[in-house]
């Protein structure tokens, strides 16, 4: 009875903690957009230098990681459904599971695994390190607020830069997969890609890009979260960093589910 | 167990020190951490020109009481005033402003591991006035020179020793020219020497800047060097607030304890030892004191 109550504490607790870190998240990006906004006309503006140095970090610096990762999953896509609908007799297809599956599914979700890893692990660690140095408080006390100066130039360059990588990683799959697709069927590059054409729409694209956006959002919240709650020294960033990479690729998961179920059946 | 800060006037108190209106006025303040009281109605004053060292042991309250001071923490309870604006209430603009007004060095520094030393102290004209680049610098290699860092502008925070670390937290605290300026244990973790040049170096300060400074500190010699009057705190309630002479005097054992380096060690009976081995009593109450923001 007294192990029951206490993993029901446990649960409910784990809850709170859990409501209360989703709330902050949503002041923070709350906060953030305030800053963009408005605080150029409170002579506080986003600084667009640290905009730039985080874009070059999180979307330039992660390109060729990208780029491997992207053909490899296109010609893992390619060799799997040239297999699997060659059981059938029905090859020509590949092309059609191929650009819908990249451009919709493949492509934000590895780009946005990808950037939590790489870019989530960083920020996190580099916002707790300067929680448990005082950085945060020195910024606080100077007058400038830790959101405006962090966190905003953080999220903007992840809202732009995740998206762009996903689209350079759509153009990769693709081409990677053709490759393959034309030797197997014996067709050009140049029917591949207007099979491709035919086969995709504006809405594809559309819901490929909006779901990276919203893991963009997501991975920078979290990392920012994680960081702003650590404490207890140089295990303290440890601990942080890593719940930030596995609570952002969850998220990034089930967002996924969402957003597929709420889009797919409007 | 408060005591009123506008009390004893130290007979080698500067000619700096005004008896005006203080410049930071506490009253009642409460702080906890979760449930746990760390600062019980704490009474303070402070007057333009003064240095006020807050010292006590570890545990004391001392740090939470400069975070409230500061404005990083908010009290439960009681009010806050710098340069005659209530913290605890004060609006976002409002706090803007009065930040531009007071500096603070941290005990680590805290200065932004990203930038230079040059860039760190620049920072603060960088948000707050509106200057070209030039300027910005020469005022902040003047800043530098104050604090006998000169030549280390290019430098990254990791290249600096300890007590280039807090001149560097110094050159940035006071680059704005505040009123009022915090020191979060300035000697902390340094040899004898630095330590001494750094209490030098804050008397310069309010010599040249005739600045109000707050100055939280273990260090007994270093407080009996600058202090013009001593705030001692202990389990966070004030148990004495005089000039370096009357602390000196003073018969209060647990005082005469901190001068004396002397711990403290409660009687326990046989019974309570045993408890506490077990878990079944709560550590005594100068353990349970023991954060780490607490110290």
């Amino acid at each position: 009875m007294t192990a029951m109550l206490r993993m029901a504490e446990g649960l409910g607790r784990g809850v709170v903690r859990g409501a209360d870190e989703v709330g902050f998240a949503a002041a923070l990006f709350v906060e953030s957009l305030f800053w963009a906004l408005l605080g150029p006309a409170r002579r506080q503006p986003v600084r667009l230098p640290a905009v730039f140095a985080q874009m070059m970090q999180i979307g330039l610096e992660a390109l060729p990681i990208a780029t491997v990762l992207a053909a490899t999953i296109g010609m893992m896509l390619a060799i799997q459904s040239l297999y699997s609908l060659g059981l059938f007799g029905a090859e020509h297809f590949a092309t059609v599971g191929i650009g819908l599956s990249v451009v919709r599914e493949f492509a934000p979700l590895i780009i946005g695994i990808l950037i939590a890893g790489r870019s989530g692990s960083a920020l996190a660690a580099r916002f707790s390190t300067m929680m448990i140095n005082q950085e945060v408080d020195a910024l606080r006390v100077i007058g400038i607020s830790p959101v405006r100066f962090l966190v905003a130039p953080a999220l903007i360059a992840m809202m732009i830069m995740v998206p762009a990588l996903t689209m350079w990683a759509v153009l990769v799959a693709l081409t990677a997969a053709g490759l393959l697709v034309t030797a197997a069927l014996e067709i050009s590059l140049g029917a591949y890609f207007a099979d491709l054409i035919s086969v995709l729409s504006v809405n594809d694209l559309t819901h490929g890009l909006g779901k990276s956006v919203l893991f963009a959002a997501l991975i920078a919240l979290v990392s920012a979260v994680n960081g702003a709650l650590a404490d207890g020294g140089a295990e303290g960033v440890g601990r942080r960093t890593t719940r930030a990479v596995v609570h952002s690729i969850a998220a990034i998961i089930m967002v996924d589910m969402i957003f597929a179920f709420v889009v797919t059946s409007g | 167990m408060t005591a009123q800060a506008s009390q004893p006037t130290s007979a080698q108190e500067p000619a700096a020190v005004s008896s005006a209106e203080p410049v930071i006025r506490v009253e009642g303040l409460q702080a906890f951490y979760g449930t746990q009281q760390v600062l019980f109605d704490i009474d303070l004053t402070v007057r333009p020109g003064e240095i006020m060292v807050v010292m006590g042991g570890s545990g004391s309250g001392k740090s939470t009481l400069l975070r409230h001071l500061v404005g990083l923490s908010r009290p439960a309870a009681g009010r806050i005033e710098l340069l005659g604006l209530d913290i605890t209430r004060a609006r976002s603009l409002e706090m803007l402003a009065l930040r531009r007004k007071i500096g603070v060095a941290f005990q680590g520094g805290a200065l932004f591991s990203s930038m230079n030393v040059l860039d760190n102290i620049m920072l603060p004209l960088r948000e707050h006035a509106r200057l070209d680049r030039k300027t910005m610098e020469i005022m902040a290699r003047l800043k530098l020179e104050v604090v006998n860092l000169a030549g280390a502008d290019a430098l990254m925070p990791s290249e600096l020793s300890g007590g280039m670390l807090k001149r560097a937290a110094v050159a940035r605290a006071i680059i704005m020219d505040p009123t009022l300026l915090f020191f979060d244990e300035p000697s902390a973790g340094l040899d004898p020497t630095v330590s001494s040049a750094l209490d030098d170096l804050i008397l310069k300060l309010r010599e040249a800047m005739n600045m109000t400074m707050v100055v939280v500190t273990h260090e007994l010699e270093s407080a009996f060097k600058i202090a013009d009057r001593i705030t001692i705190l202990d389990q966070g309630r004030i148990l004495l607030v005089d000039d370096v002479a009357g602390v000196r005097r003073s018969d209060n054992p647990r005082i005469q304890n901190l001068l004396n380096r002397r711990s403290e060690e409660t009687e326990v009976d046989a019974q309570s030892y045993l408890q506490r081995l077990t878990g079944e009593m709560p550590p005594p109450p100068a353990a349970t004191n023991e954060t780490p923001e607490a110290s």
